[in-house]
């Protein structure tokens, strides 16, 4: 049984069918709306989440479908110790394809494993997050046109910024990118990311502290929040939290199709007088967020000969 | 110093010198009822030095382990008192039940029976990583 628990499970083919889906749905969202009629996609979120999770349930709805959901552990056989194969194998006795989120890292290769229907990673902890990855590709799509030759800055928290890392992996694929990385020294990337992603496959890159003097050289700017729950120590959170904020005044040193991302939610990172910019695209990557959970609940209830 | 040599086992040669105990453990040979002879720190025309392990049983020991602790071993099985046969030894691709992931946030941390598997990442490096979470696995 086909599922996704990170993006290199998507060949680069598949990806631009995916973004290819998205964009017909955007240009003609009735032709999909009966698309997964009477079929179910269970929402299992064991950590806190409301974007990710409405937006699935969205993509759901969207298709015509029905959505069974599961939100914190609290309310959940979890909570009396069920583990997460177990859930896996009863949840799918009820749905066509499920969507987990977990604080564990790994638990949705576990729920891959042992369900009996396509399991779609919606985050486990800070390992992976493939559909955020699939949102950030399709916004850089549209806003781009293209994939190739792109300065890509990425800001803030890169050390536990999960869609970071994969963003950068799924980016590599594509030819003569280049990576700039905006971070405090507590933040880097880790050297595993870099070499694994970067200097084994001699892609260039440069590292910096300062957001201003990197700016203007940049065709992305991923912006993201410093996680609370990625510390275990209270101290250092509150000493990094912020590093780097985006201002109307710093943008001025920007380039006019700057494009502007963020995962979202956002703390202050990005102050809101950006906003208003139109090199703000980060609601429209919520958006897009959704377009690719639709393209990709449809690929994989084919490939499993639901659809 | 005198081993008396075998009849029907294994002897585990040409390992690292220092990585005969970790070998040894990894194995579960202090688990076993069977006479096991560890040999550190033997003069090794190929490695300078080197350890050895003989068992003088017909058990059976996991070369994914020799591979993972010294891919640079070799296995020698013995019956009747006559080498039989030669095993050159390689990494394993994945490596089961070995080692444990020392990640906090790991799911295995949380669910004891899940299986602790990792896969060879790097073979230069002699690297591994969890396949759940792609945490490197701890040096030996």
């Amino acid at each position: 049984m086909r599922s996704v628990i990170d993006v290199p499970d998507l060949s680069l083919e598949e990806l631009d069918q995916l973004m290819d889906t998205a964009e017909d749905i955007i240009s003609h969202p009735d032709s999909y709306q009966d698309a997964c009629r009477r079929k179910k996609l269970a929402t299992l979120f064991f950590e806190p989440s409301t974007r990710t999770r409405l937006s699935f349930e969205a993509a759901m709805y969207e298709l015509g479908g029905n959505v069974l959901s599961v939100t914190g552990a609290n309310t959940s056989s979890a909570a009396k110790g069920e583990s997460v194969a177990d859930t896996a194998k009863t949840v799918s006795c009820y749905a066509d394809i499920i969507a987990m989120r977990h604080p564990k890292e790994g638990a949705a290769l576990v729920a891959a494993n042992n369900a009996t229907v396509p399991v779609i990673n919606a985050g486990d902890g800070g390992h992976c997050h493939p559909t955020q990855t699939l949102a950030d590709l399709l916004t850089i799509r549209r806003e781009k046109g293209h994939f190739s030759g792109l300065t890509v800055g990425l800001c803030g928290d890169l050390k536990f910024g999960r869609t970071v890392h994969s963003l950068i992996h799924a980016l590599c694929r594509y030819d003569n990118m280049h990576f700039v990385l905006i971070s405090p020294e507590e933040l880097k990337v880790p050297s595993y990311v870099k070499n694994d992603a970067l200097k084994n496959k001699g892609i260039p890159y440069e590292q910096t502290t300062s957001l201003e003097e990197a700016i203007g050289s940049l065709d992305i700017l991923y912006m993201t929040r410093v996680q609370r729950e990625r510390f275990f120590n209270e101290e250092d959170y509150l000493r990094l939290r912020d590093s780097y904020i985006l201002t109307p005044e710093k943008l001025r040193l920007a380039r006019p199709d700057l494009c502007v991302m963020h995962p979202l939610p956002r703390v202050n990172e990005i102050s809101v007088a950006v906003d208003k910019d139109p090199r703000a695209c980060y609601f429209k990557q919520v958006l897009n967020g959704k377009y690719m959970r639709m393209a990709l609940i449809l690929m994989l209830l084919r490939e499993a000969g639901t659809l | 110093m005198n081993v008396d040599s075998i009849r029907d086992g294994i002897v585990i040669d040409h390992i690292a010198a220092g990585c005969g105990m970790k070998l040894y453990r990894l194995l579960g040979l202090e688990n076993l009822n069977v006479p096991v002879a560890m040999i550190t720190n033997v003069a090794s025309a190929r490695r300078g030095r080197k350890d050895i392990i003989k068992i003088d049983a017909d058990i059976p020991v996991s070369f994914d382990v020799i591979g993972y602790v010294d891919p640079a071993a070799t296995v020698n099985i013995i019956r009747g008192g006559t080498l039989i046969e030669k095993k050159q030894i390689d990494m394993p691709e994945m490596l089961s039940n070995v080692i444990r992931c020392k990640n906090p946030r790991c799911i295995t941390s949380t669910e004891q029976e899940l299986d602790n598997i990792f896969r060879l990442t790097d073979r230069a490096k002699k690297e591994y990583r969890c396949i759940y979470c792609d945490t490197k696995a701890a040096s030996l």
